[in-house]
């Protein structure tokens, strides 16, 4: 008790300096808004210290309430995403073309969340991965492809699954070689091979048709019925379907030894592997699963459009998948979902809306000059500056995971600890570091 | 034309277009050396250097009444040439330094992902105002002069020969070599080269020696925001054209070449710089311009894998 009553007085030693000191501990930058916050969060800690009892108590009552609030989120949320279709028709928006696509995009986005976010391997050519599986089922099945004009079509469920098992490979065949990379140098290959390998499917014109594309692609079917390009809501549903199972695998493995493995060796490679953990088949599982899960996008997309070409793939998918992780909060299952919809509806259908918006106000007297406003021209520049901004603000993103926020904002912040004796010792031990950090 | 011809030719291409790779590819090796950080932006700034000294070369003889630059008098030209120079240099050094100050410093602690992101965004944003600057499509850089074009071993010297050598290739050199040799001066022989030596190997001893970090990084932004200035007006002279897309790719070849060279190493940059516009050009040559861009950064990936620390990565310590 005596030690938690001086926190007070520890404060200014510890998160109350606002120069460089304080930043050694919580390991980010002090100055402006963020340093507030680490100031803040230090603030209602002490505060509440004292009255422990009352304390313990309502951190209890906020932790149940923030669950079932979590659980009628939930289900506000999946009522919304289950009924969408009906909620389109029936307010003519006319948004079933968008959702799909954004919503391959969030499955691609939960997949370079298991390698950037779990295992920490910025990956910056994830949209290579996207167009191997893409070209692979176009490969299988569409009549452009050499294979199928020699009279081997394949079925679409098969090709999806060689799809998936492809993507896998070059995965490894990737990771393999340039996983021991420190971690800048492992974003530049990945971007390298981001590059090449567009290119190359643009350049073996014998096998991919080159700048031409390839369609029609093979197409989902149960017995005689074909999912066409056009019955958007069934598509949509299939997608939903998969991204439901995705994110239940996802949780899953988040949980699992493997997880849990992603996640130590992320923070510390050293630690992790004096544990016993084997870095080289953990990083290879972790970057070969996010490349099937690529591959199995870019079937889904490429079937879904009915079309594919080399220019589908280039470098700002990969960045556009790498903001969303970033925006909803680098690891959190979750949080990745959020972001990776908002900057799907940013990306295909806000921007659209709201310089749709201006040309319409640009008719009134006075505001002509909007005219010459298109805000599809800026995309990249709306973009490229959420990106600065959002890394400013909030680097941890929106929601992001209870490790990360921890490790952003100081070691008291969010770890819940549910063994009720723990939490002094915890505490006291975190008070410890807090000063000894605030020293370095 | 025999194959030595050819290979000579191929020789003198590649060594215009590595000094205007090596150009850039010291603005990487600098910021990296210093703080590192892919500085991902750095390829646009080169890219509006162009822009910046395009507009100055449009812009001055419209000034005078003339439809073009090659209307000026011929006393003139190198004034104009020296006024983009220096238009390009400062914008682009200023312009980086601004970047460094806005979007780099505040994540100074953050983790190390972030100051690489907002590198990323940072560089949509650049490519977006050189979008809106000049249009989608490649716009024509003019020659300033129509002697530039000359070939120098057939017209000036009268030697009869199949190589191609003119003016603007001699230009390019006359450009690039006396700016390596500048920035390497500096640093190895001037105080404030030293200081930023010194943050490079340990910013905390350095800033206890009483170096000021904060002025010593924004410095080095601005030299790397020079050099890629000064290779903007080189790019647009040598390539006659301008495109607000060449900074992507231009800035993956130059950082290509500052790893083949050994990153924070700038004598690595250089030669890796011309090592790079070498095999670009015999790709060009021997295989197809298509696949060039496949060659170079499969190439990186090879050093990468193979050899990380680059060719003089570790034979030479000294980093910038």
């Amino acid at each position: 008790m005596d030690d938690r009553r001086s926190t007070p007085d520890d404060r200014p030693a510890g998160a109350g300096v606002p120069a460089r000191e304080g930043a050694g501990s919580d390991g980010r930058p002090t100055d402006g808004v963020a340093g507030g916050m680490a100031v803040a969060a230090a603030d209602t800690v002490s505060r509440d210290v004292p009255e422990a009892r009352r304390a313990t108590a309502s951190q209890r009552w906020a932790e149940l309430s923030e669950q079932r609030r979590n659980r009628v989120l939930f289900a506000v949320f999946a009522i919304f995403v289950l009924a969408y279709p009906l909620i389109d028709r029936g307010l003519g928006w006319n948004r079933m073309g968008s959702m799909n696509p954004i919503l391959v995009f969030v499955l691609l986005a939960l997949g370079l969340n298991i390698v950037v976010g779990f295992a920490g391997l910025l990956d910056l050519g994830y949209a290579a991965f996207f167009a191997i599986g893409g070209y692979t089922v176009a490969f299988l099945t569409a009549p452009q492809s050499p294979l199928v004009q020699r009279g081997f079509q394949t079925d679409f469920w098969v090709a999806l699954i060689v799809a998936f098992v492809v993507a896998a490979v070059f995965g490894v065949i990737l990771g393999a070689p340039t996983l021991r990379l420190r971690g800048d140098y492992l974003a530049i290959v990945t971007l390298a091979f981001g590059e090449i390998v567009p290119r190359t499917f643009l350049n073996l014109e014998g096998l991919t048709n080159g700048s031409k594309g390839m369609n029609p692609i093979g197409r989902p079917h149960a017995g005689d019925v074909e999912l066409l390009a056009s019955d958007q809501v069934p598509w949509y549903y299939l997608i939903l379907a998969i991204l439901a199972f995705s994110i239940f695998v996802i949780n899953r493995l988040h949980g699992s030894r493997l997880g849990r493995a992603w996640m130590a060796m992320r923070e510390d490679e050293i630690a992790a592997a004096s544990m016993g953990i084997d870095l080289v088949k953990t990083k290879l599982l972790a970057f070969s699963l996010g490349a099937s899960f690529s591959g199995f996008g870019g079937a889904m997309y490429a079937s879904m459009l009915q079309f594919i070409d080399p220019f589908q793939f280039d470098f700002s998918i990969s960045i556009m998948l790498l903001a969303m992780v970033i925006l909803g909060g680098i690891g959190n299952l979750w949080g990745v979902l959020f972001g990776g919809l908002l900057m799907g509806a940013f990306n295909f259908i806000w921007v659209e809306s709201a310089a749709n918006w201006i040309r319409s106000l640009s008719t009134n007297p006075g505001l002509g000059f909007l005219a010459a406003v298109d805000l599809n021209n800026s995309k990249l520049m709306l973009f490229g500056g959420a990106l600065v901004l959002m890394m400013l603000l909030r680097p941890e993103g929106i929601f992001p995971s209870a490790q990360r926020k921890a490790e952003l904002k100081g070691a008291r912040a969010a770890i819940p600890v549910t063994v009720p004796g723990i939490e002094e010792s915890l505490h006291d031990a975190r008070q410890g570091e807090q000063v000894a950090g605030g020293g370095r | 034309m025999s194959w030595y011809a050819t290979a000579i030719q191929i020789l003198l291409i590649g060594r215009a277009n590595g000094a205007i790779i090596a150009l850039v590819a010291l603005g990487y090796t600098l910021v990296y050396g210093i703080i590192e950080l892919i500085n991902f932006a750095h390829g646009d700034v080169f890219m509006l250097g162009t822009m910046i000294s395009l507009t100055i070369v449009t812009w001055v003889p419209s000034l005078m009444g003339l439809r073009r630059a090659s209307q000026m008098p011929t006393e003139l030209i190198p004034i104009l040439l020296l006024v983009a120079l220096l238009a390009s240099m400062i914008g682009c050094a200023l312009l980086n330094m601004a970047i460094e100050r806005l979007a780099y410093r505040p994540l100074r602690r953050a983790p190390r992902l972030a100051p690489l992101i907002s590198a990323i965004g940072v560089s949509f944003i650049l490519v977006n105002i050189g979008l809106h600057w000049k249009g989608a499509s490649p716009v024509d850089f003019p020659n300033m002069h129509p002697s530039v074009s000359l070939d120098i071993f057939r017209d000036v010297l009268g030697i009869n020969t199949q190589i191609f050598f003119t003016v603007k290739d001699l230009l390019v050199m006359l450009l690039a070599v006396p700016l390596m040799l500048a920035l390497n001066l500096f640093v190895t022989r001037t105080r404030l080269g030293k200081a930023m030596r010194a943050t490079a190997q340990d910013r905390e001893a350095a800033a206890m020696m009483g170096i000021n970090i904060n002025q010593t990084i924004a410095l080095t932004f601005l030299l790397g925001g020079a050099l890629a200035g000064a290779a903007g007006l080189i790019s647009g002279m040598y390539n006659n054209s301008a495109w607000f897309f060449q900074g992507f790719r231009g800035g993956l070849m130059a950082f290509t070449a500052a790893v083949l060279g050994g990153i924070g190493n700038i004598y690595g940059a250089f030669m890796g710089g011309l090592l790079i516009g070498v095999v670009a050009a015999t790709s060009d040559f021997l295989l197809d311009p298509r696949w060039t861009q496949a060659v170079v950064f499969g190439m990186l990936i090879l050093i990468l894998v193979f050899r990380p620390t680059g060719l003089l990565g570790e034979s030479t310590p000294e980093r910038a």
